[in-house]
């Protein structure tokens, strides 16, 4: 029987048993998600809030599948529109919105440390749906979930993550994750946003994606957000897309078949070509299909009331 | 008005009475400094056996609050705060609003200083108008109506031009230049020393060459164009060894350092309270033996609280939106005498340097003495009263400290300045 989870902050300090245990969950909502009915009742009668305080379509969505599909009763907050305009604290607002008698919160924040902050102010578990530049756990699980569902066992597979990784919440749950089940992580990207130290963390740094891909199992691409170049932290999207643009070139010159992952919104064309991200080695869309059994599991174990 | 201090261990700098004496005090002033009688204290007497009495304890970076930001701190309270903390002096930064660039809003302050009196409290002045960094401020007005130096504190003086006046023009009145040391270019968002363990938490970060890279530039200023310069709250490894250098090479130059700096570190971030988040970003565990290590061999020549307050709603929020900055003047003593002295880093000689005599004697102060006559200017410490760090209890108005909860060992217990005192119920 699943223990449960107090919290879910980020992939940092989970033990790797935690890990699988959510990933195992997964397994099973998975299954229902093929069911002519996807709905179960475990999260009857309780309300998750869905605080979002920068704009997100893709999680946000799949969080409401996620709970919609547990029966749950789901309140949106977009800070935009809310009260957060008119200049109320992150504290108050949390509170208040709790005062209402919600159970579950999910935060997105473009402040690190966000979801940490409110669990120390609220009594309700507290999901991080991304907070800054830090975690966004619950895609890194997803991504772990789906190298598992196409490779099998992580532990000795090669996974790379190439793009903005000093910027990428993505990138630092999936390099936390991924080595802690044991799989090999590597980076790749410019020096310009890659951070110093990841070496400490066992992470193996490529600057060239030719080396990347001769190395690699998965590739998983991040989006490069495109005001990083206005911001000056690589010098355009032209040079960025000729050196480290992933498309059927490059791929073709390695001798093995690799996956290709992207946690979306694609920039097709930029870091991903578009021929690749449809072709038959990306599994982008099983990722979304996933998304939504993972973050299941983890409102599952989070809310999971005590019997 | 008499107070008749008993047994107490008098650390006296000029070595004169450093031993167990009894020192009757009349009318604010030192009047008989005497072996130890002995016998039961009576009335007006204090018994301070195990009690250490050194010069009265300084703190040269204070932030009062007022005028303008009285809802973080006033005069009054940082003064009550000061007190608490074992200092009979303070020097407050100009980073206020209105900023202290103009003789009146010094004289305002000094004056608002008097009506309590309990602590000295000297002003520093902004080296530039409305500390913006264009434009000297009337420094000559200002330090002839008390700023005892000059600073733009909270930022640096960034631009090269404006920093050569500002050590041509302050040289004239033999005051110095307090630089926070920081390439504002270097630094933008980051809340966070660049190091491995933040990268691990993901916060933004600003890397350690931001201190030392203006650190640099000013010491070739500083050998150029002349001046007095200090570096305050130096915080990294390299930052002792350009200080090391410049020493060597016997130019004007002096620096402190913060308890926080001293005795916190990074590794203290992965939960992102915002009471840690302070400006420089507490470094890595090598940079604080680095700090120690400047500390025992001279480099560094004062230890300075940074006290700088702001009230809960502000640092109670997300650690990106939080300001910069914990308090510092009640937790200052208890930090150096577990940490220093108790540790035996440092003896209580070495400790009454960096918080009473070399504070002073960077802004030009007279040092208090224990002599026969001389206005009594003196800290009561207890070196082994201890406590748990417990912010609720301080004078301060605010209670943002990164040493919260922590168990120190010794503590101020009261002060006496000329006719004024304060003892702490702490003092038993």
């Amino acid at each position: 029987m699943a223990q449960g989870i107090r919290n879910l902050l980020g992939l940092r300090d989970m033990e790797p048993d935690g890990i699988v245990e959510i990933l195992d969950t997964a397994r099973s909502f998975r299954e229902v998600l093929e069911r002519p009915i996807k709905k179960v009742p475990t999260l009857q009668g309780t309300t998750v809030v869905n605080l979002f305080f920068e704009s997100s379509t893709r999680t946000r969505i799949s969080f409401e599948l996620a709970e919609r599909r547990l029966s749950a009763d789901v309140v949106n907050f977009a800070a935009s529109g809310s009260s957060v305009s008119k200049g109320e604290t992150l504290k108050d607002t949390a509170r208040n919105i709790e005062a209402m008698k919600t159970d579950i919160v999910v935060i997105r924040h473009s402040s690190t440390g966000a979801p940490h902050f409110l669990s120390r102010l609220l009594k309700s578990p507290v999901i991080n749906a991304g907070d800054g530049i830090n975690e966004h756990p619950t895609q890194g699980l997803l991504d772990m979930f789906t190298m598992r569902e196409k490779l099998g066992e992580l532990k000795g597979l090669n996974v790379c993550i190439v793009g903005d990784i000093a910027h990428s919440r993505v990138a630092r749950s999936n390099i936390f994750g991924l080595t802690k089940l044991g799989a090999n992580v590597a980076v790749c990207g410019p020096k310009t946003l890659i951070p110093d130290y990841l070496e400490q963390f066992g992470v193996k740094v490529f600057v060239n994606i030719d080396d990347a891909i001769q190395w690699a199992d998965v590739l998983n691409v991040l989006r490069i957000q495109l005001e990083r170049e206005a911001g000056g932290d690589f010098p355009t999207i032209r040079e960025y897309r000729l050196y480290w643009g992933i498309n059927r070139e490059r791929l073709e010159k390695s001798s093995k078949s690799i996956v290709i992952m992207h946690p979306g919104p694609i920039n097709r064309g930029v870091e991903l070509d578009a021929d690749i991200a449809d072709g038959e080695t990306s599994v982008i869309l099983d990722q979304v299909t996933n998304g939504v059994a993972v973050r299941m599991a983890v409102l599952y174990l989070t809310g999971a009331k005590p019997s | 008005m008499k107070i008749y201090l008993r047994n107490a261990r008098v650390v006296d700098p000029s070595g004169k009475y450093d031993g167990l004496f009894d020192l009757m005090i009349v009318d604010g002033a030192i009047q008989e400094i005497s072996s130890p009688l002995g016998g039961n204290p009576v009335n007006y007497e204090i018994n301070l056996r195990g009690k250490l009495v050194v010069p009265g304890l300084f703190d040269m970076h204070t932030h009062l609050r007022e005028p303008g930001q009285e809802y973080k701190e006033d005069i009054a309270s940082g003064i009550a705060a000061a007190a608490n903390g074992g200092f009979t002096g303070i020097a407050a930064m100009p980073n206020t609003d209105p900023v202290v660039d103009s003789a009146d809003v010094v004289k305002y302050v000094i004056d608002r200083a008097k009506q309590s009196g309990l602590v000295d409290v000297y002003q520093i002045a902004a080296v530039t108008e409305g500390r913006k960094g264009e434009r000297l401020s009337e420094m000559k007005d200002l330090s002839e109506a008390g700023a005892v130096a000059f600073s733009d504190d909270g930022s640096a003086v960034s631009d090269s031009h404006v920093m050569r006046l500002a050590l041509q023009y302050s040289s004239m009145l033999g005051r110095p230049i307090i630089q926070h040391c920081e390439d504002h270019s270097l630094t933008k968002s980051g809340s966070a020393n660049e190091s491995a363990e933040t990268i691990r938490y993901g916060l933004k970060t600003q890397h350690r060459l931001a201190e030392e890279l203006i650190l640099s530039r000013d010491i070739m200023m500083l050998k150029a164009f002349g001046g007095k310069y200090h570096a305050t709250h130096i915080s990294t490894a390299e930052s002792v060894n350009l200080v090391k250098r410049a020493k060597e090479e016997k130019l004007p130059i002096t620096c402190d350092v913060t308890p926080h700096h001293l005795f916190l570190d990074d590794n203290l971030l992965g939960n992102y309270d915002s009471d840690y988040k302070v400006n420089p970003p507490l470094r890595t565990k090598e940079d604080r033996e680095a700090l120690v290590e400047g500390l025992k061999n001279g480099i560094i020549d004062a230890i300075a609280s940074d006290h700088a307050p702001h009230a809960l709603h502000e640092k109670e929020v997300e650690f990106d939106a939080a300001p910069f900055g914990m308090i510092g003047l009640e937790t200052t003593v208890g930090a150096v005498m577990t940490e220093l002295y108790h540790k035996e880093v440092l003896d209580i000689q070495a400790i009454v340097r960096l918080l009473s005599l070399n504070p002073r004697r960077i802004l030009g102060l007279a040092v208090p003495e224990f002599n026969l006559g001389a206005k009594a200017d003196l800290t009561i410490i207890d070196p082994d009263y201890e406590w748990v760090v417990e912010p609720e209890k301080f004078k301060s108005k605010s209670k943002n400290t990164g040493f919260k909860g922590m168990r120190f060992k010794g503590s101020a217990v009261g002060i006496i300045r000329g006719e004024k005192f304060f003892f702490s119920d702490r003092l038993k």
